[in-house]
């Protein structure tokens, strides 16, 4: 692949404005159903511009399509990639104004139940607009924090126009899932964090003594590696068996929780699964510590535990915080599975609506785990920068 | 200081050090030197206990080190390696201050003291305190190893190959700076070194090893007109033996006043006899004019008496 110094055109850019051509004609850009239950008649892109755009959004869109076909053949010129950005996140807020458009003009007060839902068209665009801005913010060559700074001004104008699309059915599915949603974000963080913070208290001391240990290195890597291909689904259940077992034996931790469904052993196979990410950073980041460092410090005076917390701990975070990035992404995604054992969270809202066949609660379910774990990414991408360059 | 009492250390059933006595007077620079291999880098690791000893003894002030609270003993010894050993998170400052934080000195003493070692080392606390390791050069860095070592005022410094790794000005550079800290503070020092040269410069005493064993134990000047056997010899460079001998010696100890026609070339009192016999050999002359540090001329040194007298 060529490198982005010496590139003439950008081939991705070229493919995402095809599919984007493709997916507005042949994918229906909203459904309007009688119900939610139906999955109802599809409407192009092209008819509702046909139908209710107004002469000034057809010369939107195509100002827009014409700049990416300009920004194909300059992907060096930042200006060009500049204005791709912000065309983008416009793009991104006008693809929800004008489905929530179509939503409102179906009378909302003659037909009660009537459902204006998402179709694929929407979200393929959607997506597209999405990878485009990444890709264009990408060329930019920012710096970590003025390129997040970029990132969240991005989605400002989707947010801004978000209470605009109330009619639409995922708006709906909001208004009447409301007060699920809320409570469901704090089962899930309350079920990753159970299962991160543990993994880090244990996991990093547990890597310090692998270190000096190849015994234990070579007992205990196996068994993280193997625990990591069981699918969660078959954790859950050799978890269930003894959890239950053990509920029943001593009645005292049945009743603080602890039982074969639930959180107990969701939290305790994510924690599983976080181990090995944290614990493997871990050690890589003290095996990059120079051997002499350690010696001078032993010769010094410092006593095993001064060494680890003053010398072997800060030299090892930056390697260590990758893996516990890796680790919390990881958990935001695997706990919606959790909901599969009781144990709630937005995984819950997920599976509603995959078994009653509602598409828009699936996504009300999915689109807060992958706002999570875009944050955590973002937080811990930040916290890496500021302890690459120590105060001069 | 610190005795060495029927010392020794097994790897296996090969002794990395066999039955070592020697007896280190307070203030004394003594070089522990040998080929690779003869211990004497186990030797010097076994007075901090980095290594242990499997039989005999040493003592610390008269006390088997091994009654010491371990992390108190080291603190008591300052340690410099050739590698330095900085730790790369902490400013110059902080890593000077390590043992003092250690033994929870107050700040303000904590910070009078690293000024005052950067100031011993030549290094201008202002512009390089809040330095990080990487932004120094290797020999800058070996200050910085030589100021921690000495930071908390220890009683003994040990000092493993700390030149080593150096080019050969920076080098001479730090040898005056540690022959000049030795003078100033009289600080114990026990140091190992392959290169005899630097021995002979600075060290009080040296201690030959070969294979774990003690072969000689002496003034430079003793080992060099006396050396114990072959090893001895075939080790100190049998071939320019006399010159280095020469090179221990200053030239004023051959002094003579002027007497007859003054010669013509002349040579600083401070020079050694060794660099007075290579000037007479530059200049094909017998006798070189001696003149003292304001150049005023102080006497004579000729040939004969620079080669016959060597026994000072």
């Amino acid at each position: 692949m060529a490198s982005p110094d010496t590139q003439r055109w950008n081939p991705v850019l070229a493919l995402y404005v095809a599919v984007a051509l493709v997916a507005s004609m042949g994918l229906p850009f909203v459904r309007v159903a009688p119900n939610r239950l139906l999955s109802g008649d599809p409407i192009f892109l092209g008819d509702v511009l046909q139908r209710q755009g107004s002469p000034l959004v057809v010369a939107l869109v195509l100002a827009v399509f014409t700049l990416l076909v300009l920004a194909i053949g300059q992907p060096q010129r930042r200006f060009t990639q500049a204005l791709v950005s912000v065309a983008m996140a416009a793009s991104l807020a006008g693809l929800w104004l004008l489905a929530s458009h179509v939503s409102s003009s179906v009378s909302p007060v003659d037909h009660p139940l009537q459902r204006t839902a998402l179709g694929a068209g929407f979200w393929t665009l959607a997506a597209l607009a999405w990878l485009t801005a990444l890709d264009a913010v990408a060329r930019l060559n920012l710096a970590t924090l003025p390129r997040l700074i970029v990132h969240i001004a991005g989605c400002l104008p989707l947010l801004l126009s978000l209470s605009e699309g109330q009619n639409l059915s995922l708006a709906k599915e909001y208004a009447n899932h409301s007060d699920v949603v809320g409570p469901a974000v704090v089962r899930h963080l309350q079920i990753v964090m159970l299962a991160v913070v543990p993994a880090v208290v244990i996991g990093v001391p547990l890597a310090w003594r692998m270190s000096r240990s190849a015994m234990l290195r070579q007992g205990l890597f196996p068994l993280l590696n193997l625990i990591q291909t069981i699918p969660a689904i078959a954790l859950f259940g050799l978890l269930m068996a003894p959890l239950a077992w053990l509920a029943v034996q001593l009645p005292m931790l049945g009743s603080a929780g602890i039982r074969g469904v639930g959180m107990a052993p969701a939290v305790l196979a994510l924690f599983l699964y976080s181990l090995l990410p944290i614990v493997r950073a871990a050690l890589a980041g003290l095996e990059q510590v120079p051997a002499e460092t350690i010696l001078a410090a032993r010769a010094m005076g410092m006593s095993p535990w001064q060494i680890f917390w003053q010398i072997e701990l800060p030299l090892e975070l930056p390697v260590l915080l990758i893996g516990v990035r890796t680790a919390l992404v990881q958990t935001i995604g695997l706990a919606a599975v959790c909901a599969l054992i009781g144990a709630g969270g937005l995984g819950q809202i997920m599976f509603d609506g995959l078994f009653s066949a509602a598409n828009e609660l699936v996504i009300l379910g999915v689109m807060p785990i992958v706002l999570l774990a875009m944050l955590a990414d973002s937080f811990f991408q930040i916290l890496e920068t500021m302890l690459k360059t120590p105060a001069p | 200081m610190i005795k060495f009492e029927n010392a020794s250390k097994f790897y296996g059933d090969v002794a990395a050090i066999s039955q070592l006595d020697l007896d280190i007077q307070p203030g004394e620079l003594v070089a522990l030197i040998g080929p690779s291999g003869s211990g004497k880098s186990t030797a010097l690791k076994m007075v901090n206990r980095m290594v242990e000893l499997d039989h005999g003894r040493i003592l610390f002030k008269n006390q088997d080190i091994t009654r010491f609270n371990l992390q108190d003993l080291r603190r008591r010894m300052g340690y410099a390696i050739q590698s330095v050993g900085l730790f790369p998170h902490r400013t110059v400052a902080h890593n000077i201050a390590t043992v003092p934080r250690l033994l929870g000195w107050e700040a303000d003493r904590v910070r009078a003291r690293v000024t005052e070692l950067m100031n011993m080392l030549s290094m201008d606390p202002d512009h390089y305190a809040g330095r990080y390791p990487h932004q120094l050069s290797g020999g800058q860095q070996q200050r910085v190893g030589v100021a921690r070592a000495l930071a908390a005022d220890p009683d003994v410094l040990l000092m493993d190959e700390p030149f080593g790794a150096l080019d050969p000005v920076t080098r001479a550079a730090l040898q005056r700076a540690l022959k000049a800290i030795h003078r100033a503070t009289g600080k114990t020092i026990l140091f190992v070194t392959h290169d005899l040269d630097e021995a002979l410069l600075l060290a009080s005493r040296i201690v030959l090893l070969n294979n774990g064993r003690l072969v000689q134990v002496g003034t430079p000047l003793e080992l060099l007109q006396q050396p114990a056997n072959d090893f001895v010899g075939d080790f100190l460079g049998r071939a320019d033996l006399g010159l280095k001998q020469l090179s221990l010696q200053p030239v004023a100890h051959y002094l003579k006043p002027l007497a007859g026609p003054a010669p013509a070339y002349l040579i600083p009192s401070t020079a050694t006899a060794r660099e007075a016999i290579s000037c007479m050999a530059e200049q094909h002359v017998s006798s070189l004019r001696v003149a003292d540090a304001n150049g005023n001329i102080i006497g004579q040194v000729s040939a004969p008496d620079l080669l016959a007298n060597n026994h000072v």
